[in-house]
Formats: structure tokens, C-alpha cells, sequence
């Protein structure tokens, strides 16, 4: 711990332009063993969600490939037809381990568009606030406050009723609720720049406004914002997969991780745990590996330290 | 503090005024509020008496300033499915609510503020850093897949405690509640614990980040020189200075707590407030969902109101108007 604060606290002495303080973060991260091991998991993860159409025992989605009389086979055991059942079926007679895979690409899926896009329209909105400032500032940071004043549960459960179900309506209603959090990290950093020189510098060159905002100041605003999306990545997952228990996120056509527990929550009582039990564990541990990742990046991008 | 008082209630007004025009904006504008508000059951005639009799012929400003009235004379329309006043149904589900709240924030407290302290003391520990660690599974659990494991490690796998539902309320003071009752205590144990897990991380780490940041502090170590015993600068002075914001935290995790106890209710099938916002989704019950969103706001607004008294009481140093001496 001592040798690596005093190891970073040399390296920003030094004045060299050309070292650039990402790498050394990268370094940083890529030395710590409980990230390297989460990192690694994470890249696994999305290969095998990416080419789990090449590999997956079955395709879940193809009614056809289903067999009603396999419906809620227990782990290990074999079908009609001799296909052994690693992690079991479920009431369709779906191989499990299929389902989950094809449910992490839902997720995931779910996850990063809706972060991505709600990263877009947050960042741009916090820019111009503090750009702008005055009244448009005091107006936009006002719906901030509104729009967080809200469980985001509860405001995208009551968007989705409205809605209806669908992939694309999902990533509308997260997106609905997490913009604002990204707006506000972005004020708070732009206001931080934006009368910092090179600002003021590229102003006076005569540029419009929405170049300096777009090339001059998002470029050294974008750090803490990026740190926060990687956390969030996780949260719109279980809210996408809450959403999906509670019967208005996605469709039953394309069941992610969320809709596949819900479906295994009927028969638990009678004792089938493993039509539950496995799309959670998958979920937990996609959790858990993106939070150990933004935790760690977080740490390791602290300017405190 | 009367001044604070009066300002953040208009504010609150005005919150409550937004709400009221989005949730008509999204109900009333956006689709064929007929179709949403008149039962896809009616007869023609029936019909045409609910169009005339909601307004829904009347231009869009002149119905929203209908629904405000109705909404301040305490109505917000029927249930379809149950036939009665929404503002009613909500609140007999509301004790059930409530009462899985206040056990689910007690729990909070119970259990989270020790931890934090012990994971705080002992961070260089394997003890702090394992409750440190452990405490990222509060996080990280998907509540409502939490809740059916322990549904399953309780009362399938093991059979200790009822699975679902809750006991029958004995009446206290006129309010229906089980925590008088082992059956109704039985009952709640389980939602409790599933709707309290994730504020006992949140706290658990507040106080551990607190007590790490409170020994550095000058106060402490002044303390500490002049002899007083370890467990008295803990309790009387790094636990004091430290739980101001976790209680601050805490308050504000009571709105949070209703809004979060519809997944919970929806597990443990608890005949509560958000197990009838779900009900009322599938249903299509339109004019509960809004009723609920508005009585939900309501509650939010007075809860964050109460919680910024408390915290100006808590802390003599907070001002809560500027210039107010």
C-alpha cells in the first residue's frame, strides 16, 4: 500500500509531457491480482455470451429444439434422447445452461446500451448546464434534483406499465432514470475546467461554443463520469433483471437472466431450486465482477490518493 | 426553523404539483386516456357515461385542473377491479407496508452501525477486511433473487418458517399489525431481512469509512493523549460525530424502503402497498397505479422534509436558512 501511493506520488512529480497518467493506471490495475482475476473474467464472459450461439447445447429460443416431456429435469440428468442436462431444464423442457447464456447476452445487452446512452444524453446535459450556466443551469440542474428525488425502481416500474414490455422499452425507461446521475457528475467536473486556461484559450481562438464544450472540456471531464458508468453497468443490469421478475421488463420470448429466475420462482416451492438458483448465480457473479473492476478503477483513478 | 419549515413545504408543493402534471401528462395525453381509464370491459353506453362523467371531453388543460381538484378533495378515481376509492385500498395495504419498514430500518441500525464500527476498528484485521468484503454481497445480490433464497434455505430446504403471506394482524391502537404475535413475527422475519440487506451494506460501510476518517482527526488523538479509555472515545467521540450522517442516510432510506418493498412484497406475496401496485400493473388498473405514484410522492417529500429537521436538530452547526440570526 505505502510503496504504491509514494510510487504514484513520484510519478506526478515528474514534469514529463509524454508520460500520460492513463497508463500508469492501467499498470496500476493490471498489478493487483483480484483485478486481474475479475478483468480476465469479465473479458471471459463476453466471449462465451458473444459466441454462445457456436457452443450453447441448445438454442433456447428455437421452440422446435425443445422437448416438453424434458420439462424441469433436475441437474446431470439425461433426456429422452440421451442429452445430458448439466445444470437441468426448465417447465419447457429448455436446457438451463443454454438459456443462461443466451440470457447473459439479454442482459448484458440491457446493461450497456442503456448506459451508453444514458452516459450520452447525462454528460451533455451536466456540459451545457455548467457552460451555459444561469438560468438554463439553474433549470436543467432543478429537473436533475426532480428526477433523482425518485426511486429509479419505482419510476421506471410505472414507465414500463405505461409502455408495455419490450428490449427497446427497458433501455428507454433505464435510461429515463439514470441520465441525471451522469448530469450531475458532469457539472460538478465541468464547473471544475471550465475556467481553467486552455478553456479560456480556446475560446478567445474564436471557436463556437460547442466546440470547446465537445472537444475542449468533455475530454477532461470524461474521467470520473466513465469510472461511474462502469458502476452503473451493473445497476441497470438488476434493475433490468427486477424489472423483468416483476413482469414488465422484456418479453417472455427473449427471457434474460431476471425473466428466467422469475419463471423457476413457481416451482420453488416444490423443491425445482435450479431453475431459479442457476440464472442467479450467473447474475451475482456479473455483478460481482463489474463491481470489483469500477471499484478498483476507482480507486485507482482517486486524485485523493 | 419556522421560516425552513414554511419554504421547504412550498417547495414541496411544487414537487408535488410537477408529479401531478407528469403522472397526468403520462396517464392522460400520451395514448387514448379512454382506453386507459374506461374499463375494456364496458358496455357502449357505459361508455360514454365514464367519457362525460372523467371529462375526458374537455380540452387537455381544463381536464388536468379536474384531476388537481379531485386529487386535493381526496380522489383519485376508482379501482376497476375492486370497484372503491384507490386513496381507500392504499390505505388499508399501508400497515403492512409500514410495519415491514420500521422492522427493516431497526434491523438497519441493529446490525449495520455495530459492524461498520467493529469493520472501522479492525480494518487492517482479517476481521474488518472480511466484513469489508462481505459487505460488497449486499450490493451486488439482486434483492429479489435474494429473497427466494432464502425462501428456500428457510422453509423449503430447512422448514423453519412460512414460506409466504403474512399472519393475521391483531388490531394495536386501531392499526392491523403482526408484530405482536410469534405467527406474525414468523411471517415478517424473512421480508425483513430481505428488504433490510442491501441498507445494512450502505450503513456498515458509512460507519467503517467514518470511524477510519474520525481516528486521524486531531479531536481523536487529543483524546487519546490525554488517556481516556479506547472504548469512551469510541462510543462518546468518534460514534457521536460519525452518525449524523448515517442517520441522515437512514431517514432518507425510510422513502426508499417503501418504493423498494414492492419487490420484496411481490416474493414474500406480504399484502402490502407495492404488492398491490403490481397486482394493480398486471391488471391494468390504471387509476391505482396513479394514485399510488402520488400518495408515494407525498410520502417521499414529508420523509426528506423530516429528515433535514432532524439533521439541523442532530447538529447545532447545520443552518438550515442562510443569514437566519
Amino acid at each position: 500500500m505505502q510503496t504504491t501511493s509514494s510510487k504514484t506520488r513520484a510519478r506526478t512529480l515528474q514534469p514529463l509531457p509524454d508520460t500520460p497518467r492513463r497508463a500508469g493506471i492501467l499498470k496500476q490495475l493490471r498489478s493487483r491480482p483480484t483485478v486481474r482475476g475479475a478483468g480476465l473474467a469479465l473479458l471471459a464472459l463476453i466471449v462465451l455470451v458473444l459466441a454462445a450461439p457456436w457452443f450453447a447445447p441448445q438454442n433456447p429460443y428455437n421452440l422446435a429444439d425443445l422437448n416438453l416431456l424434458d420439462g424441469r429435469l433436475a441437474p446431470f440428468s439425461q433426456s429422452m434422447d440421451g442429452v445430458r442436462y448439466l445444470l437441468g431444464t426448465d417447465d419447457q423442457g429448455r436446457d438451463m445452461l443454454s438459456a443462461i447464456l443466451y440470457g447473459l447476452r439479454i442482459s448484458l445487452l440491457v446493461g450497456l446500451a442503456s448506459v451508453v446512452i444514458a452516459t450520452a444524453i447525462g454528460s451533455l446535459v451536466g456540459l451545457l448546464a455548467a457552460y451555459a450556466g444561469g438560468l438554463l443551469d439553474m433549470l436543467l440542474m432543478r429537473l436533475v434534483d426532480f428526477v433523482l428525488g425518485f426511486p429509479s425502481i419505482l419510476v421506471a416500474l410505472v414507465l414500463l406499465a405505461i409502455m408495455g414490455r419490450g428490449v427497446d422499452k427497458v433501455i428507454l425507461a433505464i435510461v429515463l432514470v439514470q441520465w441525471a446521475h451522469y448530469a450531475r457528475i458532469m457539472r460538478g467536473r465541468a464547473l471544475q475546467e471550465r475556467h481553467k486556461e486552455y478553456v479560456e484559450a480556446a475560446a478567445n481562438l474564436g471557436y463556437p461554443a460547442w466546440r470547446v464544450m465537445l472537444f475542449h472540456l468533455l475530454p477532461n471531464c470524461l474521467g470520473p463520469v466513465l469510472v461511474f458508468a462502469t458502476v452503473q453497468v451493473a445497476h441497470a443490469i438488476v434493475l433490468e433483471a427486477t424489472l423483468s421478475f416483476l413482469g414488465v421488463g422484456v418479453p417472455i420470448t427473449r427471457p434474460s437472466l431476471g425473466l428466467l429466475i422469475a419463471n423457476g420462482f413457481q416451482y420453488l416451492l416444490s423443491g425445482d431450486y435450479w431453475i431459479s438458483l442457476f440464472p442467479g448465480l450467473a447474475l451475482l457473479a456479473l455483478i460481482l465482477i463489474i463491481n470489483i473492476v469500477g471499484e478498483r478503477l476507482r480507486t485507482a483513478l482517486d486524485p485523493k490518493k | 426553523m419556522a421560516l425552513f419549515i414554511v419554504r421547504r413545504l412550498i417547495q414541496s408543493a411544487f414537487v408535488l404539483l410537477a408529479v401531478s402534471l407528469v403522472v397526468f401528462l403520462a396517464v392522460y395525453a400520451v395514448g387514448d386516456p379512454i382506453e386507459l381509464l374506461v374499463s375494456p370491459q364496458a358496455s357502449p353506453a357505459d361508455r360514454a357515461a365514464m367519457i362525460a362523467r372523467l371529462g375526458l371531453d374537455l380540452p387537455l388543460w381544463e381536464q388536468y385542473w379536474h384531476f388537481l381538484v379531485r386529487a386535493l378533495h381526496g380522489d383519485l378515481g376508482a379501482s376497476f377491479v375492486y370497484g372503491t376509492s384507490t386513496i381507500q385500498l392504499i390505505a388499508q395495504r399501508m400497515p403492512a407496508t409500514f410495519e415491514l419498514v420500521v422492522i427493516a430500518i431497526t434491523l438497519t441500525c441493529v446490525v449495520g452501525v455495530p459492524l461498520g464500527l467493529v469493520a472501522g476498528l479492525y480494518r487492517n484485521k482479517l476481521l474488518g477486511k472480511g466484513i469489508l468484503s462481505s459487505s460488497v454481497l449486499g450490493f451486488s445480490l439482486p434483492n429479489f433473487w435474494l429473497g427466494m433464497m432464502l425462501i428456500l434455505t428457510f422453509a423449503v430446504w430447512l422448514g423453519w418458517l412460512p414460506a409466504s403471506g403474512r399472519a393475521d394482524p391483531v388490531s394495536v391502537l386501531g392499526i392491523p399489525l403482526t408484530i405482536t404475535t410469534l405467527q406474525g413475527w414468523r411471517h415478517l422475519i424473512l421480508p425483513a431481512i430481505n428488504l433490510s440487506l442491501a441498507n445494512i451494506a450502505l450503513v456498515l460501510r458509512m460507519t467503517a469509512s467514518g470511524v477510519a476518517e474520525a481516528q486521524s482527526q486531531e479531536y481523536v488523538k487529543f483524546a487519546r493523549a490525554k488517556g481516556i479509555r479506547p472504548g469512551r472515545i469510541v462510543m462518546r467521540h468518534i460514534l457521536r460525530n460519525i452518525l449524523i450522517p448515517v442517520i441522515t442516510v437512514i431517514g432518507l432510506e425510510f422513502g426508499q424502503l417503501i418504493a423498494y418493498s414492492t419487490i420484496t412484497e411481490t416474493v414474500f406475496a406480504w399484502p402490502g402497498m407495492g404488492k398491490l401496485l403490481i397486482d394493480s400493473v398486471y391488471h391494468l388498473d390504471r387509476p391505482v397505479v396513479v394514485a399510488y405514484v402520488m400518495l408515494a410522492t407525498l410520502i417521499f417529500v414529508l420523509v426528506n422534509l423530516v429528515v433535514d429537521i432532524l439533521y439541523a436538530a442532530l447538529d447545532p452547526r447545520v443552518q438550515l436558512v442562510e443569514n437566519a440570526a
